[in-house]
């Protein structure tokens, strides 16, 4: 039995480069996707509307967990191949836009209704109402929650070690099972996810107040 | 390749799928309930404790939402049976997800009694009331109001979240499904039939807090 030392800890750390990509990977088509679900949520057109709610309900109302089974356990049945890199990445992004679109949805829906009608009153059409007068100003409220969101992505591609991922939770139980010593091992194992989220959560925290002080005036 | 479904291995275990659904339920329900307590207790110390206290529970706080319920509830129950405390899957889970859920609660409840204004707890001094009369007619009312969507939401998001509890196999509806999956190899045929389970649960509670909503604390917003 080995115990622990430099060797593991780095081992756990390198590990952490994998948690990033995943996280990287989910925010990005995470967040592409949540830019579709929240235009499709404010859409005038009834079926698209529909069928973003139902995404969004479907992938709210199911534990992330499940998801990730359903890919990676599902897809070889239906023929597809698949890795646990592929499962984690298309899993989490698919929850991250559920989650994001929702997010963001609020944001939308939070410029004021006088600003819409007068983007219709000058003749915008639709397309240029979004990205020249609704988006803009969404985008600033939306900037605190997101940021504040990164970190449950960041907590959610721990969930990956459950099909296989080597990211740092899968790490941990490798370096755990060599040295059984599971209290040192996931103290470490904590602390590294938190020196990854604790500052994002600082910083949303802080784009917070900071524009609830400037709304408010 | 041509794959046909088959639930019937699935819908054949009902009784099992039925008592790991009650299992989550159950687990969801005292996690809510106990967690709630620490919540409280948590919201109340940081806004009336003194320094240490205060210092200690925000400790708490940010240490649990910054890091992922899975390594949490492999803490518990790895980490403190190394060092002499032993319990099973289920206790230890139900630990992972009260201490969870308390850190979230707590600051959902501090932001709730912080929302209310200082100037109607000074005109309930000034009518001479009591404190209790204070917290019981004139803080907790609109503070509950304030904060249900968001305790609530978070209530359904810890229910979702005990699927996590499977892997130390506590025997909810998510380690059902795992066992179900090993058996019969109907992998796709579980798992659709077991997130369509919790969707019902995440809909039936969202519906019943929002009928709890209304039966109490629906009142016109007077602005």
């Amino acid at each position: 039995m080995r115990t622990f030392g430099m060797p593991e800890f780095w081992f756990i750390l390198e590990a952490a480069k994998w948690t990033l990509a995943l996280s990287a990977i989910a925010i990005l088509f995470g967040g592409l996707g949540g830019l579709v679900v929240a235009l499709s949520r404010v859409s005038p057109l009834a079926w698209v509307r529909g069928v973003a709610t139902a995404f969004v309900q479907v992938f709210q109302g199911t534990p992330l967990l499940l998801q990730l089974f359903l890919i990676f356990f599902g897809a070889p049945v239906l023929g597809l191949d698949i890795n646990p890199w592929v499962a984690a990445g298309v899993a989490l992004s698919l929850n991250t836009a559920a989650f994001l679109g929702e997010i963001w949805r609020g944001c939308i829906q939070a410029i004021p209704r006088g600003q819409w009608e007068a983007a219709e009153a000058l003749n915008l059409s639709y397309a240029s109402r979004m990205k020249d007068v609704v988006l803009p100003q969404a985008w600033k409220i939306a900037v605190p929650p997101t940021v504040g969101y990164l970190v449950q992505v960041i907590k959610g591609t721990s969930l990956a070690a459950i099909i296989g991922f080597t990211e740092i939770t899968r790490a941990g139980q490798i370096v755990n099972n060599a040295t059984f010593q599971p209290l040192l091992v996931f103290s470490v194992v904590a602390v590294i996810y938190f020196v990854m989220c604790w500052p994002l959560s600082l910083l949303a925290g802080r784009m917070e107040r900071r524009l609830s002080a400037a709304l408010s005036r | 390749m041509h794959y046909t479904f088959q639930f019937a291995d699935v819908f054949a275990a009902w009784p099992l799928l039925l008592k790991g659904t009650w299992t989550t339920l159950q687990l969801s329900f005292l996690a809510m309930l106990f967690g709630l307590v620490v919540a409280v207790l948590c919201a109340w110390g940081k806004t009336a404790g003194p320094k240490p206290l205060r210092w200690l529970i925000n400790a708490y706080i940010e240490l649990i939402r910054n890091t992922p319920f899975l390594v949490q509830l492999f803490f518990f129950f790895f980490a403190l049976p190394a060092i002499g405390l032993r319990w099973s899957p289920y206790t230890a889970a139900l630990t992972a997800l009260v201490v969870n859920l308390g850190a979230y609660a707590a600051e959902i409840i501090r932001a709730g009694i912080e929302s209310i204004p200082k100037g109607q707890i000074e005109a309930g001094l000034a009518l001479n009331l009591k404190r209790w009369e204070i917290f019981r007619f004139v803080i907790i009312k609109p503070a509950l109001r304030a904060i249900y969507p968001a305790l609530t939401s978070q209530f359904i998001l810890l229910m979702l979240s005990s699927a996590v509890v499977s892997v130390i196999s506590a025997d909810d509806l998510t380690s059902v499904a795992a066992n179900l999956q090993s058996q019969t190899f109907r992998s796709f045929e579980i798992y659709i039939v077991v997130a369509g389970i919790y969707l019902l649960l995440s809909l039936a509670f969202s519906a019943f807090f929002k009928l709890v909503f209304n039966a109490t604390l629906n009142y016109p917003d007077r602005k």
